[in-house]
């Protein structure tokens, strides 16, 4: 097969990209020792507004304040990069597919212990086989959607 | 030594470099537009691939060789492990994450970073993450603490 065609845009921002990716989950693990998964920030974010036992546990709280400090990281990195003049092409999808997607995105990742970052980077980094089921089981799953998404014309 | 008030303003300023590297690198692989995810989950450009692979090449040293090499982190107090089970309610969860992800190609991650990048489009899936989240929480916390 033809790489090209596998990589129609090229790989360099691909190799670029990732290796910031990674460079900055690396830095948060080898400075503070945490695994930087992003997912854990929605639920404990809600133990600053809601009492319920659940979103007041310790992991929770003790966690909160460093995972709001790296989510506000991640947006100033985007910012960053586009305040830089650096090329971005825009991006338009339907509100009801990022509604929709957005809900069981924040159930899934929850209740799946994990999303791309927490399982695909960090758990795999970590050698951790029931991260590497996880993100077979989502990658299935998410190319079965998009297919059947595209098929449907939706 | 990680309880001192300048060494913790230090851990702050590491987790707040980190998120913005890594931002930055989410930007740089396009990985911010939903459009980059979809094509390549219905095969159109495998770029994801490398920006994963990357990523996870540089955490293998970071994970594997560094904690061998340092007894502590550079500012914390200990190389701390992700709390993880795999069982059929994660595998659930899995199912249901690949589901939303496949329909919008967002991933949380590329959602904040995306809106720093201006695209107030993704304020919605922002939003509905965090329902998904308290939606987690009221359905499975019940009864647990």
């Amino acid at each position: 097969m033809n790489p090209a065609s596998l990589f129609p845009n090229g790989v360099s921002q691909y190799a670029v990209g990732g290796a910031l990716i990674g460079l900055g989950v690396a830095l948060l693990y080898v400075t503070t020792g945490r695994p930087g998964g992003v997912s854990t920030f929605f639920s404990a974010a809600w133990s600053w507004l809601i009492r319920m036992p659940f979103f007041r546990q310790e992991s929770f709280l003790e966690s909160r304040q460093w995972r709001l400090v790296y989510a506000l990281g991640l947006v100033l990195g985007g910012a960053l990069y586009v305040a830089l003049g650096l090329p971005l092409e825009a991006s338009h999808l339907p509100a009801w597919k990022l509604a929709l997607g957005g809900l069981f995105i924040g159930f899934g990742a929850r209740l799946g212990g994990g999303c791309t970052s927490g399982h695909g980077i960090c758990g795999m980094a970590s050698l951790s086989v029931g991260s590497m089921a996880m993100v077979i089981t989502f990658l299935a799953t998410g190319i079965a959607t998009a297919w059947l998404v595209k098929g449907l014309g939706l | 030594m990680s309880t001192t008030p300048a060494s913790r303003r230090l851990e702050g300023l590491a987790t707040l470099a980190s998120g913005v590297v890594f931002g930055f690198g989410l930007a740089w692989s396009t990985m911010v537009r939903p459009e980059s995810i979809i094509s390549f989950l219905t095969f159109e450009d495998f770029g994801l691939l490398i920006v994963l692979g990357v990523a996870v090449a540089i955490n293998l040293l970071a994970y594997q060789l560094v904690p061998r090499l340092w007894k502590k982190p550079a500012l914390g107090s200990a190389f701390q492990r992700r709390p993880f089970a795999l069982d059929r309610s994660a595998v659930a969860g899995g199912i249901l994450f690949g589901f939303g992800w496949g329909l919008c190609g967002v991933c949380p991650g590329p959602a904040l970073a995306g809106i720093g990048t201006g695209n107030a489009d993704l304020l919605v899936a922002l939003a509905a993450i965090l329902a998904g989240a308290l939606l987690h929480g009221l359905v499975c916390g019940r009864g647990k603490s």
